[in-house]
């Protein structure tokens, strides 16, 4: 088991002839994922590594049969309306790489993406991984080198941070815990999917034993978490690594993702590091801390 | 200035080929290829070592005939 | 992005909202012509990006435009929170008989704009929330469908305004509604927005940010409004060594590379992504490194633009050696990211094995990458050496 992605998701690639689009379609295949089909404007007929390139989500869905999910991969100004069209072909999974979006366009994608029923991770993220099965973006880079970092396992990973996944899942995989899906949901203020939203996932996929998250200073998204966890009982323990701690001494200064930024005392790594401890989840100062800190966890759930 | 990193060696019958020369202008993702007015091959030197290794290049064009160089080898 | 407070009354004023005499004077000469201008008492309030200027002395009052030219002397100096004084903005002082609050902005939580309403303007909001509750209404509104004036109403009228007051204020709120929708903003609040004797309203403060990604698509009114592309508004102004670095990330689209905050250490930092960047700078300063820059190189920018990026960082005075540093790279590429440092180097007339301290970058292309910096000599690692330990590296050879 696993959460939103396994060996059977299919997916099609929005703005698939770009460059970036290009690299992870080859990637997404190499690592065994199923890319059924890709899409930008103007270019139908061509294939890209043999993914035939349409016009319109529509043309995929029509050739291909139902289609789980969408990577959108198109410049800022072209992405709320790509996300629309995927959402209105019943497109189901829906992950946003593309950063630089307005929050507004974001909050538009999220409300429509809701009455429909879709599911969007990010923007601004490089997707998820569920290992040996279904790799969906950019997340691990080439397929070698996504096999290096990712493992399957007991581990669920949340991150803000797209790269920090990967650090993430590397320094397990190398301790001997795999992970059973791993998912970068953006870095932005505004997102599709929050870790408060993808704990109910996790929660019921047998094979998750604990969670490793990243976190940043910003935003409430912790606080929510924490909130979640002691709300649900959640059977999960959490060990959560934060990033960003010289920020606590330059409120008002933009550093990293669109979403961090210290705009008041709840913003700050101190604040977010005394609720998340209080609603028992561990916090590790140093990455390689992570794999002892679930073990240890691990151990006393037993 | 040649590239550090990224040399391209293109033969002669295929640099000759104005057909050959627009479609390696076409393919190359980081403009390394380039038509003089005469529609012959160009290389574009400053743009040599933003090379990606993406093969594509090699891939357009007959077996052999161009080649990557990796200087750092 | 933050607005001074005359720009946000100058897009305020554009949407008919109503607002006192008013003008922007940048010498004691000028404030007294205003004043004049206006006749009678006025206002002198000093235009910085910082809330607080009551307390700071940076607001006063004056009868007449003489007292108006010597208030503006005093203010000028006066910094607010850090924050220099741009300009003086000079008003007509109003009677007013209640003041009131509103402000949009978003919610991250519910992923949607949120109304914030009071009927106790004039002071600290989340002090009226926590004392007087019944007094601070909080409404959600859509940001996908049309919005229409019943919104604004209901979140006044939840306060336990009615009467005269509630139908004029609803146009005022509602119209804040639409300029918060209309240009991306993250903030668009007015406080106080003061009911005078008479029964008219009037804005009398207001706070404008817009979204730094918006800016793009709001060029017009930005040229409109005087704000160039050079102006950051963080909470202190760009310095040149930042200016420059915004120029080499916006000289090429391909990937981040050149976005710098100053710090004044001997390490300069050549660092990514979003989040690795603040984990390996937390890193630096764990083992006492003094960090020349904060950086972030990402989404798999052009061999140039990192060899841009080093050439700047190398440039500043006071950096002895750099650190290159990631966390194991998805989109961005070793070996790319190798060539430009490299070059950098080179071009800036080092020897990349001597001033390259640490080279941490796994991941994608790491095999070409590798083959790279050890032909150039340079000191590199890979994923078993963790990211604190690669900083820790970096540091120890600065002492």
């Amino acid at each position: 088991m696993s959460i939103l992605v396994d060996k059977n998701t299919t997916f099609l690639v929005q703005g698939i002839t770009g460059r970036e689009a290009v690299n992870l379609t080859r990637e997404c295949l190499d690592y065994g994922s199923k890319v059924v089909g890709g899409v930008t404007p103007g270019r139908a007929g061509r294939d890209i590594y043999g993914v035939p390139v349409y016009d319109c989500v529509r043309d995929v869905v029509a050739k291909h049969g139902p289609v789980h999910g969408s990577i959108i991969s198109v410049p800022p100004g072209f992405v709320r309306d790509a996300a629309f069209e995927a959402i209105e072909n019943g497109i189901r999974l829906i992950v946003i790489v593309t950063e630089n979006i307005p929050r507004q366009e974001v909050a538009q994608m999220v409300e429509l993406a809701a009455l429909r029923g879709t599911r969007i991770i990010g923007p601004n993220c490089l997707g998820l991984i569920t290992p040996g099965e279904c790799k969906m973006g950019g997340i691990g880079g080439p397929a070698a080198n996504t096999r290096q970092a990712y493992s399957r396992g007991p581990i669920g990973i949340m991150s803000r941070s797209g790269g920090m996944t990967t650090e993430i899942a590397s320094t397990l995989t190398a301790a001997g815990l795999g992970q059973s899906t791993a998912v970068s949901i953006g870095g932005d203020a505004i997102i599709g999917t929050t870790y408060a939203e993808l704990m109910p996932l996790f929660e019921a996929d047998p094979e998750t034993k604990a969670i490793a998250i990243y976190s940043e200073p910003g935003g409430r998204m912790e606080a929510e978490l924490a909130e979640w966890v002691v709300a649900h009982r959640s059977r999960l323990p959490i060990v959560a690594f934060m990033a960003g701690r010289f920020m606590d001494e330059m409120q008002g200064m933009r550093f990293g993702h669109a979403g961090t930024i210290v705009e008041g005392k709840e913003d700050t790594t101190a604040a977010k590091i005394e609720r998340m401890e209080k609603a028992g989840i561990s916090v590790a100062e140093r990455i390689e801390q992570i794999p002892e800190l679930i073990r240890k966890r691990l151990a006393e759930a037993r | 200035m040649p590239g550090m990193f990224i040399d391209v060696q293109v033969d002669a019958t295929v640099a000759k080929d104005p057909a050959m020369a627009k479609k390696l202008a076409e393919v190359c993702p980081v403009n390394i290829y380039a038509q003089n007015e005469d529609g012959t091959l160009a290389i574009v030197e400053k743009n040599l070592d933003e090379c990606t290794l993406c093969d594509l290049c090699i891939n357009a064009s007959p077996p052999g005939t161009v080649r990557i160089v990796k200087l750092y080898e | 992005m933050r607005f001074y407070e005359y720009e946000s009354k100058a897009l305020f004023r554009r949407h008919g909202m109503p607002l006192g005499k008013s003008g922007l004077a940048k010498s004691a000469d000028e404030a007294k012509r205003v004043a004049a201008e206006i006749g009678g008492p006025v206002v002198l309030k000093s235009q910085v990006l910082s809330g607080g200027r009551m307390k700071a002395g940076a607001v006063k009052f004056a009868d007449a435009p003489d007292e108006a030219a010597r208030h503006y002397e005093t203010i000028v100096p006066i910094l607010v929170n850090g924050q220099k004084c741009r300009a003086v903005l000079v008003e007509e002082k109003t009677p007013v008989a209640q003041e009131y609050f509103a402000a949009i902005t978003w919610d991250g939580r519910r992923k949607c704009p949120v109304l914030v309403f009071s009927d106790m303007g004039g002071i600290d909001i989340e002090e009226v929330a926590e004392k007087h509750p019944e007094h601070v209404s909080k409404t959600h509104f859509s940001s996908l469908f049309p919005i229409t004036p019943r919104i604004a109403k209901e979140a006044i009228a939840a306060t336990g305004v009615t009467g005269d007051a509630l139908n004029r204020l609803t146009p005022i709120v509602f119209e804040l509604m639409r300029v918060f929708l209309a240009y991306d903003l993250t903030l668009a609040e007015i406080n106080p927005l003061a009911r005078l004797a008479d029964g008219r309203f009037v804005v009398l403060d207001g706070h404008i940010d817009m979204e730094a990604e918006a800016r793009g698509k709001h060029k017009k009114l930005l040229a409109d409004l005087g704000i160039g592309p050079e102006e950051t508004r963080q909470a202190r102004e760009a310095t040149p060594f930042e200016i420059k670095g915004a120029e080499v990330n916006a000289a090429d689209h391909r990937g981040v590379a050149g976005n710098v905050v100053e710090f004044d250490g001997n390490l300069g930092l050549v660092i990514g992504a979003g989040g690795g960047s603040l984990t390996l700078f937390d890193a630096v300063r764990k083992h006492g490194g003094k960090p020349a820059n904060y950086c972030e190189i990402g989404g798999n920018p052009s061999v140039s633009k990192a060899k841009e990026l080093t050439k700047l960082i190398l440039s500043k005075p006071g950096v002895e050696k750099i650190a290159v540093m990631m966390n194991v790279v998805s989109n961005t590429r070793v070996d790319i990211v190798a060539r430009g440092v490299i070059k950098g180097c080179i071009e800036a007339g080092k020897k990349p094995s001597d001033v390259i301290a640490i080279f941490r970058i796994p991941g994608a292309w790491e095999g070409e990458g590798f083959k790279i910096l050890a032909k150039y000599g340079v000191d590199y690692c890979d994923r078993s050496v963790s990211m604190y330990e690669a900083a820790g590296r970096a540091v120890a050879k600065m002492k």
